[in-house]
């Protein structure tokens, strides 16, 4: 039978317990590195943001970007479209939210109505929805038949919230910074 | 009195036994390791670099000297794709502002897409943009210039005992010696192996502007490019110097720790 | 030594579990109750150094394998990408290639310890058998893995390696186009060797637990090389006692490593594997990793090509016969005078060959003349002193040699308070 040393199991000595616990932090601070590396590394962080030209959307039109691996959808409204984006009863919406809440303020510190930035992923299931098609000429998801309006928030179909907006600021007139 | 003096042999034997081995461990692979220097290449001038030792960093005004001679002499001719200008505003290197990379990124056009109408378009660069090379591949390089000009990146790293190599080589040009011949389009240079190469000497004294007034002769230059090349090569060396000191005494106290707990486990057995 | 187990459940779930897959009474039988000889010294510790160095390994290895390219186009920048952009990529590569480096330190030192101790010898014999096989498996992990950066001495390395297999008689070339998937190491060999570099570990972590589970049958060896008489007297018990010298030990282990990770991670590399390969252009010296280069040396040693790929294979598998080729009935070198010189003398010829494989083959070492003695007669020399220190002195030594008296007992060679060669009584 191998021989062991006589230590009561309940006596707890400061030694073990010290080098165990400094042991254990070391042990800590040495799996973080295995951890973190996982996260998005810098070249994809470098990617988290673009700056897009808008100056080339005319009225009535809308451009496709990638963002962070998605399509955003960004819409020269016209003044029909932010009317009828506005002239809403918002508590009735399935997901309520204003219009004025999903644009950002320009360069002058005003709001710029005319510009709706969304990314292009129906928040049913993630497909791609089709511009300019449905009832309110907003988009159309082919995939379960969802309904956005202009301003990209869910009027029909199974998506349960509207068109996500990204972060997003104008650096001038004609170019905004997504993300 | 014996079984001290015993133990007192036993101990040494035993310290003595595992610094040979230490030694052993470290200088066997060391000893092994450097065959690269061929027997007759000159050693080169062996100086003082800040990022050396244990608490080595860089010197970031070195490293933006360094950076302006690369781009206005190196880079002609050499590529370093694995550089983003993004890196030069990382801790750690020449930290430039993110203002002074995004305009460094802008004088350059980098050809992107294909746009919505599968046409390839130019725009100007941006940080997360690598560094622009001069040749599309490096067949063309060595079509135009003779010989391939190596991807600077890496260089630091790439060659034995590499800074003080890179330093000396910038600074070696010389006239061949009485009787050796140098073939016409080489140079002769003391520190290169084998004396003759392609490049042709690439600085010469006030080549570049230096803005922080810092004397632009062909040795500063050669130090600040250095500089900049090790660090191109070693982005990571200050963090890693940093982790590494507080790895290292941690490691010691743990051994003490362990040192003392393992005694005590030990006490009942002598 | 195999004994009863002392393992009780301590509470209703231990001893639900201890009827359906009793892992802790295993865990308890091998690495807590376990006795272990009382007078093993500190290169006994090698072992729990070596396990600790194939979990790190094992763990940066399959980090790395989620960020690097397996293509001849992308491996080089792939490997830069988890040197600067992944977070503490830079941290995890140095620790995998310094981990290499140390991961033979440790095993030349247990293998040493395997040699000066006799622990080769009976009934140890499958135990070293098994060790030498995880040699030769970390020998082609580490070649395959060298390859996968993809700079100059990644391709020319394989080149050289890979080729020794065209030397082989009547299926060389066959075999070497089959290693190599293509007509010279390209894309299909570099893609294969990363699945082999992943794979290879685990096949070394299932011979280690043969490994392990051989050494529990006989029990460890000791420095006196004497059998445990009394368990009670001679041996302690593993936890804690063998487990907090592992750990110290370990922890001294990980200053030396840490030192090469921070402070000089390329010290034992070659400079020109920073280069991106170029099958183009052969560098002037084509030079494996340090820990290969013993065998290169006598591999350059042989004038013929077969003959050298015939001698360097036969190095390492003169290692399986050991246990049979020394003759002695006593285990350790403490006890051995003559066998305790020449393994001096071996461990420098080891290191000697060491040196060779890593310098010029013309090199001059003494001038003689015009020529003199060069690097490829040392090689030679070396070469002949290694296969002979193996199938003559072993033999020999334990025939004509009068070993020193034994101590009594483990327990006896403990209580002396030193090592009972000094004692007399």
């Amino acid at each position: 039978m191998a021989q062991t040393h006589a230590v009561e199991p309940t006596r707890r000595d400061f030694l073990y317990v010290a080098t165990g616990s400094f042991a254990a932090v070391g042990a800590a601070f040495a799996v973080w590195p295995l951890i973190d590396q996982m996260n998005p590394d810098a070249s994809v962080l470098a990617l988290a943001s673009i700056e897009v030209d808008i100056s080339n959307i005319p009225v009535g039109q809308e451009s496709t970007f990638k963002w962070r691996g998605k399509p955003v959808f960004i819409r020269h409204r016209s003044d029909a479209e932010i009317a009828a984006a506005e002239s809403v009863d918002v508590a009735a919406l399935p997901d309520p939210e204003a219009d004025e809440a999903r644009v950002r303020p320009g360069p002058s510190g005003e709001l710029e109505k005319k510009w709706l930035v969304v990314i292009g992923v129906c928040t049913h299931l993630g497909c791609v929805p089709l511009s300019y098609r449905g009832e309110f000429d907003g988009y159309f998801c082919p995939c379960h038949g969802s309904v956005y309006d202009t301003s990209g928030r869910i009027r029909k179909g199974p998506a349960p919230t509207n068109l996500e907006v990204p972060p997003y600021e104008f650096v001038s007139d004609s170019r905004i910074l997504i993300g | 009195m014996r079984k001290v003096k015993n133990k007192m042999i036993d101990i040494s034997r035993k310290t003595g036994l595992l610094a040979l081995a230490a030694a052993a461990a470290i200088g066997l692979p060391l000893l092994a390791a450097p065959a690269g220097a061929a027997s007759d290449a000159v050693k080169p001038i062996q100086l003082d670099w800040s990022f050396e030792g244990v608490f080595g960093v860089y010197d970031r005004d070195a490293l933006r000297r360094g950076y302006k001679v690369y781009k206005e002499v190196c880079a002609v001719c050499h590529s370093m794709e694995l550089v983003r200008f993004r890196n030069l505003m990382e801790p750690g290197g020449p930290e430039f502002s993110e203002g002074q990379v995004k305009a460094l990124a802008a004088d350059i056009v980098v050809v992107d897409g294909p746009d919505s109408s599968g046409e390839m378009f130019e725009r100007p660069g941006e940080p997360k943009d690598r560094f622009p090379s001069p040749y599309p591949n490096p067949e063309a390089a060595a079509a135009a210039l003779g010989a391939p000009a190596p991807d600077l990146s890496v260089i630091a790293k790439a060659r034995p005992d590499g800074v003080n190599y890179l330093h000396s080589l910038l600074v070696g040009y010389t006239d061949a010696p009485e009787g050796f011949e140098v073939l016409p389009g080489l140079s002769y240079n003391t520190y290169f192996p084998g004396h003759v190469l392609a490049m042709p000497r690439p600085l010469s004294d006030g080549q570049v502007d230096y803005e922080d007034g810092t004397p632009n002769t062909v040795d500063q230059m050669a130090k600040d490019v250095t500089h900049f090349l090790m660090w191109t090569a070693e982005p990571k060396l200050e963090q890693r110097h940093r982790i590494g000191f507080q790895v290292m005494i941690y490691l010691v106290l743990l051994s003490g720790f362990l040192w003392f707990a393992m005694r005590k486990v030990w006490s009942d057995q002598h | 030594m195999s004994h009863q187990s002392t393992y009780t459940p301590g509470n209703g779930f231990s001893r639900w579990m201890d009827e359906r897959l009793p892992i802790m009474r295993l865990v308890n039988d091998s690495f807590v109750d376990y006795p272990v000889p009382k007078n093993l010294n500190y290169w006994w510790t090698f072992g729990a150094v070596l396990s600790f160095c194939l979990a790190v390994q094992i763990v940066t290895g399959v980090v790395l394998a989620m960020h690097y390219i397996p293509t001849t186009e992308l491996a080089f920048a792939s490997v830069e990408h988890i040197m600067r952009d992944v977070n503490y990529g830079w941290l995890i590569r140095y620790i995998h290639s310094n981990g290499a480096s140390m991961f033979f330190i440790a095993v030349y030192i247990h293998m040493f310890r395997g040699l000066y101790y006799g622990s080769y010898k009976a009934p140890r014999e499958v135990l070293w058998i098994l060790g030498v096989l995880i040699y030769l498996l970390m020998m082609a992990t580490a070649f395959f893995g060298y390859v996968l950066p993809w700079g100059q001495m990644s391709f020319w390395g394989a080149t050289v390696i890979t080729n020794l297999f065209g030397a082989i008689p009547l299926v060389g070339e066959a075999l070497r186009t089959w290693l190599w998937g293509d007509f010279a190491v390209g894309d299909p060999t570099l893609n294969r060797f990363f699945s082999l570099h992943y794979l290879f570990p685990f096949l070394i972590a299932g011979v280690v637990v043969l490994h392990v589970w051989a050494l529990h049958v006989s029990g460890q060896g000791n420095p006196a090389g004497i059998e445990v008489k009394d368990p009670k007297k001679d041996t302690v018990a593993f936890t804690p006692y063998a487990t907090m010298k592992d750990a110290f030990g370990l922890a001294i282990f990980m200053i030396l490593f840490a030192y090469f990770v921070f402070f000089n991670p390329n010290a034992l590399g070659e400079p020109d594997n920073y280069i991106i390969a170029d099958p183009m252009k052969t560098p002037a010296h084509i030079v494996p990793e340090w820990y290969l280069l013993p065998f290169y040396a006598i591999l350059r040693a042989v004038p013929d090509k077969l003959g050298g790929v015939v001698l360097m294979f036969g190095a390492i598998a003169i290692l399986f016969v050991l246990p049979w080729l020394d003759t002695s009935k006593v285990r350790s070198a403490r006890f051995r005078p003559l066998f305790k010189q020449f393994f001096w003398i071996f461990v420098v010829a080891c290191i000697g060959l060491g040196y060779c494989g890593g310098q010029s083959p013309d090199k001059i070492l003494i001038a003689v003349g015009d020529g003199g003695f060069d690097v490829t007669d040392l090689s030679r020399v070396l070469t002949v002193y290694y296969f002979a220190h193996f199938l003559v002195l072993f033999p020999v030594l334990g025939l004509i040699e009068k070993p020193k008296p034994l101590p009594e007992s483990i327990a006896a060679s403990v209580l002396s308070g030193t090592r009972q060669d000094k004692a007399t009584s």
